[in-house]
């Protein structure tokens, strides 16, 4: 099921009983989900991610706009009527029910001649738990689950009625990290299997990236960027983006552009073939630095960080805005032995591969693009 | 070294109990003992501490006493018809104004009030509303015959008549705590279960029965019980509305009876008074127990 959200605001009264000032949570967002595609709201919290997520399940009305599902317009429908299934952040599973009554419990609320007779509510359980792979917790209650299992469940029940669209708020938050790597692909399996429209709201971009067909970048109830996960983070376009993208996130440093020259200090690092002399932020991804005798960037080398698969060069550099600057050297090749034998405080030079180097306005922090010769 | 820690860990936790504990004591277990006691003293007498023997005689007595059945009779009645109508009516009372807007925050004033306020106040109320008198009928009888009915004496007249007062009563004084207790126990539900209930189509009915009523269970069965044990040692009350001559009102109850066969008019019988306390305390033990029983095996299954 395609599903359309088609200028779409919701603004919430405000807490402050004197001064009644609204809360706009999210502002004019238009966006289409393809049809069977995983979609990933990102944002940091407060962006208004989770809003838009009750708005799509009908949980909130929206101040102003349309939502879609396909031709429908489902707009004033209750969530009830949508065909959604949701997952909530705690997984919100009914602690006094077993796993099975928790599933069935969106079956036995039907009415009607859309109300399966027992043996089939119980094959449709029996089916969902399947996919989630939960058969043979049935019988427990959800205390005595663990935090993956509780997952589970809860996405087997939001499955269990067969919804046109699932939400998933903030799905892997309350699991640890090795949990979360593996429940994410299962979520993934998941979709895959059931090509069921799903939106899943993060504030994590890894989380975002490694799983979805498309990711939405918000900041304060405006969608600043949308596609898929690479091209987002391969061309940003703005700063907030380029900074919320990315583990080690870019490098930022204040710079300036004179004679189609890049300088950040004092050093010319790259050719910028048609950007007018201007005061910009340059952001350079951790893997854009390449290690060389001769290269055209220096910076003041801190400590060297090897973390199994990667090493990365922790510098210090007077224009940069982040506190260190971060390159990720190859493990692979002899440079990175160089590096390791250099005493704290040596200066390390690097050249810059010109697709990790955004260019941002000082003011706007919009990206301006540039020509790499 | 960890041994000795935890030792001193818990000699310091039996420190800060032994005053409680030397209270309690003193002044429950020791008399709860001495009580035991007496009730199998035959005859005794509390001016010269003497007794002719020792024996069953105290508790067959006060089980053919006529006073003391009257006085279960009206006890178990009290304890079946309140305390599943005042948990009931207080649950309703405790949905609507979980669910209200703007005049909650008045409105648990106004329930509450009953509360705070003394029961032979609230008393001096039910017999103005109830009371013959020279002057009037009271309120309630004006009602009846306004709407051409035969009017009652309340206080005076016929047994169920003044079971009705009384059972009207209790609701009235216990009704207050349990709305307390209830909705903040409904306030503790995690407004989670409700959105998700709300996405899944569930009516307000199965909402409640399948959602609110299993997860404040346990306070439900709070006021279940502690209902029980208040009911059964009813007498203040009865004395506020049918003043101290119980038995000739034919309202007496366990406690009252107690009370009578050691100070009333035709008292002085510490072993009767023994005896009728052992059985109450051996009834409210035994419903306490079935009840403590029954809330487990709910929550286990």
């Amino acid at each position: 099921m395609e599903v359309i959200l088609r200028d779409l605001t919701k603004k919430f009264p405000g807490r402050d009983r004197k001064r009644r000032s609204e809360v706009t949570a999210v502002s004019h967002m238009s966006l289409a989900i393809p049809d069977g595609q995983l979609l990933a709201l990102l944002g940091p919290s407060g962006c208004g991610k989770s809003t838009v997520l009750n708005l799509i399940s009908g949980l909130l009305q929206p101040t102003e706009g349309r939502i879609l599902f396909g031709e429908e317009d489902v707009t004033s429908q209750p969530p009830e009527k949508r065909g959604i299934g949701l997952v909530f952040q705690n997984y919100a599973l009914y602690p006094h029910l077993t796993v099975k009554q928790n599933i069935l419990f969106p079956l036995e609320n039907l009415k009607g001649k859309d109300r399966p007779g027992r043996d089939e509510m119980l094959q449709k359980a029996k089916e969902a738990a399947g996919l989630v792979q939960i058969e043979e917790l049935m019988d427990r209650k959800p205390a005595e689950l663990s935090g993956g299992q509780q997952q589970r469940v809860a996405i087997a029940r939001a499955l269990v009625k067969r919804p046109k669209v699932l939400l998933l708020d903030e799905p892997l938050s309350n699991l640890d990290a090795r949990l979360r790597i593996q429940t994410r692909e299962e979520i993934r399996r998941i979709q895959r299997e059931t090509k069921i429209t799903t939106v899943f709201v993060t504030h994590d971009q890894e989380e975002a990236m490694s799983i979805s067909d498309l990711i939405v970048v918000m900041k304060e109830g405006i969608v600043q960027q949308s596609g898929r996960p690479q091209e987002v983070y391969d061309s940003p376009q703005n700063l907030f983006v380029a900074k919320f993208l990315g583990t080690p996130p870019i490098n930022v440093f204040e710079a300036q552009v004179r004679d189609h020259m890049l300088c950040i200090g004092d050093e010319a690092v790259l050719r910028v073939g048609n950007v007018p002399d201007a005061a910009v932020y340059a952001g350079v991804r951790p893997e854009g630095f390449l290690l060389r005798e001769a290269g055209a960037f220096s910076c003041r080398l801190e400590r060297v960080e090897v973390t199994g698969r990667d090493i990365s060069a922790v510098c210090g550099h007077t224009a940069s805005v982040n506190a260190s600057v971060r390159a990720l050297v190859g493990t692979q090749g002899g440079e990175a032995d160089g590096l390791s034998a250099m005493p704290e405080g040596s200066r390390v030079r690097f050249d810059l591969l010109p697709h990790k180097v955004f260019l941002f306005d000082r003011e706007t922090e919009e990206r301006i693009s540039f020509e790499e010769n | 070294m960890m041994d000795r820690n935890s030792i001193k860990g818990s000699l310091k936790g039996w420190l800060y109990l032994l005053p409680a504990l030397l209270f309690l004591g003193v002044f429950m277990v020791y008399p709860l003992i001495d009580v035991f006691v007496y009730s199998f003293e035959e005859g005794y007498n509390s001016a010269s501490q003497t007794y002719f023997g020792v024996g069953t005689y105290n508790y067959a007595y006060v089980l053919r006493d006529p006073y003391f059945l009257q006085a279960v009779k009206n006890t178990f009645l009290l304890v079946v018809i309140t305390v599943p109508l005042s948990t009931g009516i207080a649950l309703l009372i405790s949905v609507g104004l979980h669910s209200i807007g703007p005049l909650r925050r008045f409105l648990q004033t106004v329930y509450f009030l009953p509360y705070v306020t003394n029961t032979l106040a609230v008393g001096m109320v039910f017999m103005i509303l109830f009371k013959k008198t020279p002057y009037s009928d009271g309120f309630i009888n004006l009602l009846i015959t306004w709407f051409g009915g035969k009017s009652v004496d309340f206080i005076d007249g016929p047994y169920w008549a003044k079971m009705s007062v009384l059972c009207l009563y209790t609701i009235w004084v216990v009704m207050p705590f349990k709305i307390l207790i209830l909705t903040s126990a409904l306030a503790s539900v995690d407004p989670v279960y409700y959105r998700a209930a709300r996405v899944d189509g569930t009516s307000k009915f199965r909402m409640f029965v399948k959602i609110t009523l299993p997860m404040i269970s346990p306070m439900i069965f709070y006021l279940v019980i502690t209902g029980f044990i208040g009911a059964f040692k009813a007498y203040s009350d009865v004395v506020a509305l049918f003043g101290t001559n119980l038995n000739a009102a034919g309202m007496n109850t366990i406690v009252g009876y107690v009370y009578d066969m050691l100070y009333g008019d035709s008292g002085g019988y510490p072993s009767y008074a023994s005896a009728a306390a052992i059985i109450l305390f051996a009834i409210v033990f035994t419903i306490t127990c079935i009840n403590l029983l029954a809330s487990e095996q709910k929550t286990r299954r």
